[in-house]
């Protein structure tokens, strides 16, 4: 494959259509700036500024680009919440809609069968595939992102965490807790 | 087109299996790829529905059996192939041979990258009022197009209801075989998973999908 990316991108380049050091800075912000960080730092405001969670939960794009500290995201992002009563999960299962600027590019396996055929029959099934248990009575709401609207979940705020800062608290959330398919962690939990 | 990509209900595809510690690529051909998409995308060779429409259309054999970035890589190729922007043999000796056409925004280059690091907007003034509003119960027609569609077929033909109204967005049934952006209403229908799935279904399950209103009718 190596060889055959090569060639196309030698002809791109000869023909004039695309600059090589412009393929360059596409990769290297995904490889080295837009990441997961970026959704928790988002969260941890949500969990902390009660105005901020409900601008987000009404108009997430236009909530975030208030942020200073966040990178600018496009139009038609949707954040929704988990609650006690309901988990949220995030899927697409026609090909791979994900939110880039808030997550970075998607895992291989957000983009493969398993999932992608899965989550819309058996979110329980997947969820037990990711170590997680919810009560049977919790609903669970799948979001399948078939059009250019995106979506971001926002996981409940862990226990114990009273009196974090908002950067102790985004230590805390995983990208998959964000897409639906894992939970926040627990104070202790995190990685050093 | 109801090709394999249209995954959600299908069985036998085994467990998810997330690996830990997963580099953003396995090879660093996959970023040139995913970069050279979007740059193809953002100097107006080719819109996003355009390049979906082409992974889709990948042979169903090849598409189950590929890495997710060599669906991009071959699609990229035959969408270009197909659109007249390179020729095969172009493709074959690994070189222009000719200079390039003219593209809508131009030569995409360093001063861009900002502009593809934010999406775009796909929402559009309205032609016409919605037909459906927020508690409407409503059917996703039984359709099964031969080109690009955005309505998966485990709703076909089931009843939801209408939980958000997002605006008119780009039409991707249209968009994506150059046919115009064609803008249509969007909602959020909600769908309970015994609708979906018959009366055995996990009855804490609610499944939505993003429909325009072209793929729904009353109920």
């Amino acid at each position: 494959m190596q060889l055959r990316v090569r060639a196309l991108e030698t002809i791109l380049t000869e023909k004039g259509y695309v600059e090589q050091a412009a393929l360059d800075a596409i990769v290297e912000a995904y490889e080295t700036r837009i990441g997961p960080r970026n959704g928790a730092r988002v969260v941890a405001k949500a969990w902390t500024d009660p105005a901020f969670r409900q601008a987000l939960l009404d108009d997430a794009s236009a909530a975030i680009n208030t942020l200073g500290h966040v990178s600018p995201v496009g139009a038609h992002l949707v954040a929704v919440e988990n609650t006690p009563g309901r988990h949220n999960m995030v899927v697409c299962t026609l090909c791979s809609c994900y939110p880039w600027e808030m997550l970075g590019l998607p895992p291989v396996w957000y983009k493969s069968a398993p999932y992608r055929s899965r989550a819309v029959k058996d979110p329980r099934g997947v969820l037990a595939d990711f170590g997680v248990t919810l009560a049977n009575d919790t609903d669970i709401r799948v979001w399948d992102s078939t059009a250019e609207t995106r979506f971001l979940v926002i996981p409940m705020r862990p226990e114990g965490t009273e009196g974090f800062t908002e950067d102790q608290l985004a230590e805390l959330v995983t990208r998959d807790s964000m897409i639906g398919t894992g939970l926040a962690l627990a104070p202790g939990e995190a990685k050093a | 087109m109801s090709g394999v990509h249209d995954m959600g209900g299908h069985e036998g595809f085994g467990k998810v299996e997330p690996e830990p510690d997963e580099p953003v690529f396995h090879h660093s051909w996959e970023g040139r790829v995913m970069a050279m998409s979007r740059a193809m995308g953002a100097n107006g060779g080719i819109n996003i529905d355009m390049q979906r429409y082409a992974r889709e259309s990948l042979p169903a054999d090849v598409y189950l059996a590929s890495s997710y970035y060599r669906i991009w890589q071959l699609a990229l190729e035959n969408l270009l192939l197909a659109r007249g922007l390179i020729g095969a043999d172009e493709l074959g000796s690994g070189h222009a041979l000719r200079p390039g056409q003219q593209l809508a925004r131009g030569p995409f280059t360093r001063k861009d990258v900002g502009r593809v690091m934010t999406r775009g907007r796909f929402d559009r003034p309205a032609p016409s009022p919605a037909t459906f509003t927020i508690g409407d119960r409503v059917r996703a027609r039984t359709i099964a197009p031969a080109t690009h569609t955005r309505l998966p077929r485990y709703v076909r033909g089931h009843v939801g209801v209408i939980e958000r109204v997002h605006g008119c967005h780009v039409f991707p049934d249209s968009a994506s075989v150059g046919q115009g952006e064609n803008p249509q209403w969007l909602y959020t229908v909600a769908f309970d998973s015994r609708e979906l799935w018959g009366p055995d279904a996990d009855p804490t399950v609610t499944v939505s999908i993003d429909a325009f209103e072209p793929y729904l009718e009353a109920a």
